[in-house]
């Protein structure tokens, strides 16, 4: 090596002259291009097939185009006017020359309906009122059309509403979806009973989860430990029956336990043949038949974690804390079971994250009282196509699911956690 | 307590997993207080199952053990009171360093302050003291293997068994382990059951040495004697190097024999029990006890021979020779500067005394 | 120009080259509800169509999803040419747009069909109805009267009643004493529907859900229910087919339509409407009655219809003697809020 290299490694530089840090980054570039390379078609679907949809669903969420757009020069003449009466004739001219133009467009329902979620009946107020104003003389006055076609819409508390759907954004379906409601001065209060179902499908939908993840642990646990344990002959048997639930569809499997459980059902004969039962009891269409159903189905994703991360514990561990005094049962819970809590964590996770999205078992094995938030957003994205409420939902339960998944965290360290 | 009574005794054990083949067959074997035995063999010749069966995690199918006079049979393992370090360490990787040590005390609800300072005495023989918060997944192995150690002794018991400890371990911290164990034995006084494959280590660090082959031991002896008189061409052969030639026991005089090889060489060696006249018999000699060039006299077995190959090994050099019918015998000659001149194809004279040479039974 | 005259002129311009004689023959893609009902339409309409004109009708199946209308409608390629759907639907896929207006006068007016059956959007084809049933096979003297539906003293047990509001708040008020003509009147007043949920709260307690149509037979089979509200064709098909005795109730029963609608960027209107009006025709609707249990929405079907099948109809006169008709328009405007209430009230 030459005097001048010497000193020149000495000052971070490279034989060209350049820094070292530089030539470092230029030899990296390139194997940092071909490594964004590979990895960009997994990106790209990712953000194509999760993040964009979810980004719509957020935004649909809070979305409320219909009357802002269907209604535009109602809405602009409702600016000037301050709330706490009814609007004079020229708010009524433009939301009549707005509805003639929606009658020709087809779009009065749209905006019927979109009213009609926070003040029920107007929908076909809109849609009288509509026709109405495609035979009345053109011109004017506009105002006395509109009193004779419905009291509505001399009413000022319709009035103060249709403003306030007329922006362009609503926290609306968002605040439905927690039971909450703006009352007719703008006022948050809580949703009238008979319409306040949300908060409790949602602490419905928490608790059968809590319940599905705690019975795949109890009855997992023993079986990772034996799938764990046993010769790999037998496990790989074993192994096959657990995974034995991934092989038939979701619907086969619950619709097998409809006709097990119902009330005359295979188990109810069998319980009743053998004197255990004077009166049939009710295993399916209840809690009971919700949870045992779901449990079936997430046990697999339970055992799995806690079975690879069981794999993994040296056998040595146990006969250590054995020869060095601990009985069997010392041994397993204080050397044995710490060492299974990042599988444990894993599968209680997922297990209780999956669970929280389930939709076809519980409408199919559960009652009415056991329809998590998943029913309601199925329900109101095809039955009621309020899309709105349904992305508001949805967006709750990722909320929810996300404030358990930063709890997790805390608690267990997500960095500990081993799928296997 | 007679204290000549053995400590751990095996009496007629044997174990066998599947009813068919014995893995242990009729094992007899009588451990003294404060020695350092090691079970010697190759891997599957019953050494481990040996050990485990002493420390309670294989039930022997026959026969009895007994430690300090009781018999172990119905005592599960944790009541037996016998330390024992694992091939892989077996540290509790979610517990940190001093709780791993602390462990058989807690198990044994010594009190707090007691734990603290026994903990730490026995992280000071192994010379760990400023790891204590660490966990095992932080340390290299020979630290770990030290923590099994400290943690295998910090409860004092009376025996601890040892399962190859330093099997993963690299060559020079193996050395250096082997010195430790060494020492903290001596220090102790505890009895240790040591099992290894490598038979240098078996050398270095023992007070008797058990070589085990297919289920039975072959030879139980001090490592000199081992090394010195194997007693069956097995233990010959594990054990250190040797060159092996085959012949016949055409005489026999006391300890004394003469062995006369199929190509017509005679031999004269020490005969072991099974050299009877008429035997087949295998020949042993160490390498480095062949000497070249021998002041005349000397030794009772003389042949030319001629160098087929020198091989340099820094502080020896291997010769190997042929002579007679005799082809790959090693000769080691030490590297000192007075050693002969040698040259491959070059006549040599080579011998050994009847003493260094024995006639065991044959093989194969 | 706009797309749908490019589309036209494109079309015209294929029929050129084609040849006059396959001008018409445009084939069709018909969406219905699947199962037996299919079936019959199938029979009836669908296969008689293509044998007199040689257009190939593919059929789909849905469940009523009103979503998967407004996602293909949405998407700008409309497979679909025509659909059989629910008065809810009709009126609602109107309102938003996603199906076109009907005209009549190719039908020959509205007179033609059954009173309060016609929508903007969609011509009716059947008259169904939902009607409770009981096995005549487990009980020997059934109930008669809606009322009974509700008396669990006279009538102990479980009963299956449809998950939503619609026909429970109708059935709840004609047993509470509502008389047929009066049930919407007084269900668009808060203390009806109130009234409506407290006749409910009476038997909410032996009550199992129903949400798909083949339910109800099955939970009268298995014994799990002594009687079940259901649609009536599908009773009569337990019957016909696996040889049950169920006997409906036809007191008090709630008639609603299925009707034919044509989504908006249809590919071809003239060749829908051919086809609509062959299913409009009172040959065709009574030939349907032979396979499925429902009445024809073209009052000049019925004349065509054999007395014995006849009798098995929500439109036969002594079985429509205390009929209620769906009001879609009350429905349009409270069916959200309802049905939400609804749930509300089952969560409870």
């Amino acid at each position: 090596m030459t005097a001048t290299t010497a000193s020149a490694l000495a000052a971070g530089l490279g034989p060209d002259g350049l820094s070292l840090k530089a030539s470092l980054a230029r030899a990296e570039r390139r194997s940092r291009l071909v490594s964004f390379a590979l990895v960009a078609p997994l990106l790209l679907f990712i953000v194509a097939s999760f993040c964009i949809p979810l980004g719509f669903m957020l935004y649909r969420a809070i979305d409320n185009p219909e009357v802002a757009e269907t209604l535009p020069a109602t809405v602009a003449a409702m600016k000037g006017w301050t709330q706490g009466g009814v609007p004079d004739e020229p708010v009524f001219a433009a939301l009549a020359a707005d509805l003639i133009a929606a009658q020709k467009a087809r779009t009065t329902g749209l905006v019927g309906k979109r009213v009609n979620y926070e003040i029920p009946g107007a929908r076909s107020k809109f849609l009288k009122v509509g026709r109405e104003l495609e035979r009345a003389p053109a011109g004017g006055p506009w105002k006395p059309v509109f009193e004779k076609s419905d009291p509505q819409w001399t009413d000022p508390v319709f009035w103060s509403a249709l403003k306030r759907i007329g922006q362009p954004m609503t926290a609306f379906y968002l605040l439905s979806a927690v039971d909450l409601r703006l009352d007719q001065t703008g006022a948050l209060t809580r949703q009238v009973p008979d319409q306040a179902i949300f908060l409790d499908v949602l602490f419905r939908t928490l608790w059968i989860s809590l319940l599905v993840t705690v019975s795949t642990l109890v009855l997992g646990y023993p079986i990772a430990h034996l799938l764990a344990s046993l010769p790999p002959r037998h496990a790989n048997l074993l192994m096959l029956l657990v995974l034995l639930p991934f092989t038939t569809s979701i619907l086969v499997r619950t619709t097998a336990w409809v006709v097990l459980l119902q009330t005359n059902g295979v188990l109810n004969d069998v319980m009743v043949w053998l004197g255990l039962l004077d009166e049939r009891i009710q295993l399916i269409y209840n809690r009971f038949g919700t949870v045992l159903a779901m449990t079936h189905i997430q046990l697999p994703f339970t055992v799995l974690p806690i079975y690879s991360v069981m794999k993994g514990i040296s056998p040595a561990h146990m006969r250590a804390a054995r020869s060095l005094g601990a009985g069997p049962v010392y041994a397993f819970t204080r050397v044995y079971m710490p060492q299974t809590l990042p599988g444990v964590g894993a599968g209680c996770l997922l297990t209780f994250i999956l669970s929280l999205g389930y939709y076809i078992t519980p409408a199919l094995v559960g009652g009415p009282l056991d329809q998590m938030i998943s029913y309601f957003v199925a329900l109101y994205t095809n039955r009621e196509l309020n899309w709105g409420q349904a992305s508001a939902l949805g967006a709750v339960l990722l909320a929810v699911t996300m404030v358990f998944y930063a709890i997790f965290n805390r608690l267990v360290g997500i960095d500990k956690v081993k799928l296997g | 307590m007679n204290r000549t009574d053995p400590f751990v005794e095996f009496s007629g054990v044997q174990k066998t997993y599947d009813g068919e083949t014995l893995v242990v067959k009729n094992l007899n074997l009588e451990i003294a207080r404060g020695e350092f035995l090691t079970l010697l063999g190759p891997s599957g010749s019953g050494k481990t199952t040996s050990l485990m069966m002493l420390a309670g995690f294989e039930a022997p199918t026959h026969g009895t053990i007994t430690l300090d006079g009781r018999p172990l049979n119905r005592v599960p393992p944790e009541k037996r009171d016998i330390g024992m370090v694992f091939q892989n360490y077996a540290l509790f990787p979610h517990m940190t360093v001093a709780e791993n040590v602390a462990f058989p005390l807690r198990v044994r609800d010594v009190a707090g302050p007691a734990i603290f300072e026994r903990v730490k005495r026995a992280l000071d023989m192994v010379h760990l003291t400023s790891f204590t918060a660490r966990r095992p997944g932080q340390l290299s192995g020979g630290q770990q293997q030290r923590v099994a150690l400290a943690r295998a002794l910090v409860f004092e018991p009376k025996l601890v068994l040892m399962d190859e400890p330093l099997g993963a371990l690299d060559k020079q911290l193996r050395e250096h382990m082997q010195m430790e164990i060494r020492h903290i034995h001596e220090r102790l006084g505890v009895t240790v059951v040591y099992v290894t494959h490598d038979q240098s280590e078996a050398l270095t660090m023992s007070d008797r040495v058990a070589v085990f082959n297919e289920g039975a031991i072959q030879q139980v002896a001090p490592p000199d004697e081992i090394y010195e008189r194997p007693s069956n061409s097995f233990v010959a052969q594990f054990i250190g190097e040797n060159n092996r030639m085959t012949g016949t026991v055409e005489q026999r005089e006391g300890g004394q024999c003469r062995v006369r090889l199929d190509d017509g060489t005679a031999i004269l060696a020490t005969a072991v029990e099974q050299a009877t006249v008429g035997a087949r018999s295998t020949l042993s000699i160490r390498p480095e006890r062949v000497r070249i060039d021998p002041a005349p006299g000397a030794v009772a077995n003389l042949f030319d021979a001629t160098v087929e190959e020198l091989i340099f090994h820094g502080d020896h050099l291997r010769v190997r020779v042929a002579f007679g019918g005799v082809s790959d015998f090693v000769v080691k000659v030490h590297n000192s500067d007075d050693r002969p001149s040698l040259a491959v194809g070059a006549p040599v004279r080579i011998g050994w005394r009847p003493d260094d040479c024995r006639a065991l039974d044959a093989v194969g | 120009m706009s797309k749908t005259t490019i589309r036209t002129a494109a079309l015209a311009l294929a029929a050129l080259t084609l040849g006059a004689g396959s001008a018409l023959a445009q084939d069709l893609t018909i969406t219905s509800w699947g199962g037996a009902y299919q079936k019959s339409q199938d029979e009836a309409y669908f296969k008689p169509y293509t044998a007199k004109t040689k257009i190939k009708i593919t059929q789909e199946e849905y469940n009523g999803e009103i979503s998967k209308i407004r996602a293909m409608v949405e998407s700008g390629k409309t497979t679909w040419d025509a659909i059989d759907v629910d008065a809810a639907t009709a009126q609602q896929g109107c309102d938003e747009g996603i199906l076109l207006p009907i005209d009549y006068s190719k039908f020959g007016g509205k007179d033609k069909f059954v009173k309060g059956s016609t929508f903007e959007c969609a011509v009716p084809t059947i008259i169904y109805s939902t009607i409770y049933a009981y096995d005549a096979d487990k009980i020997k003297d059934g109930p008669k009267t809606i009322a009974d539906l509700f008396d669990t003293k006279k009538w102990p047990g479980k009963r299956a009643l449809q998950k939503t509001p619609f026909g429970n708040l109708e059935f709840a008020l004609m047993a509470d004493g509502v008389p047929v003509d009066k049930v919407y009147e007084v269900l668009k007043t808060k203390e009806g529907v109130d009234r409506a949920f407290k006749k409910l709260d009476t038997v909410k307690k032996d009550v199992v859900w129903w949400e798909a149509g083949a339910q109800p037979p099955q939970l009268l089979a298995s014994g799990e229910v002594v009687m079940a509200t259901a649609w009536n064709g599908r009773i009569f098909g337990a019957n016909k087919t696996d040889k049950r005795n169920f006997k409906i109730v036809w007191d008090g029963q709630l008639q609603d339509w299925d009707l034919w609608a044509i989504p908006k960027g249809v590919k071809s209107l003239d060749a829908t409407y051919a086809f609509l009006q062959f299913a409009s025709s009172p040959e065709q609707q009574a030939e349907q009655t032979k396979y499925i249990s429902y009445g024809p929405a073209l009052a000049a079907a019925t004349p065509h219809i054999a007395p014995d099948i006849l009798k098995d109809l929500p439109t036969a006169p002594e079985n429509a003697k205390t009929a209620l008709a769906n009001d879609p328009v009350f429905w349009g405007d409270n069916g959200e809020e309802l049905r939400k209430r609804f749930n509300t009230w089952l969560a409870q």
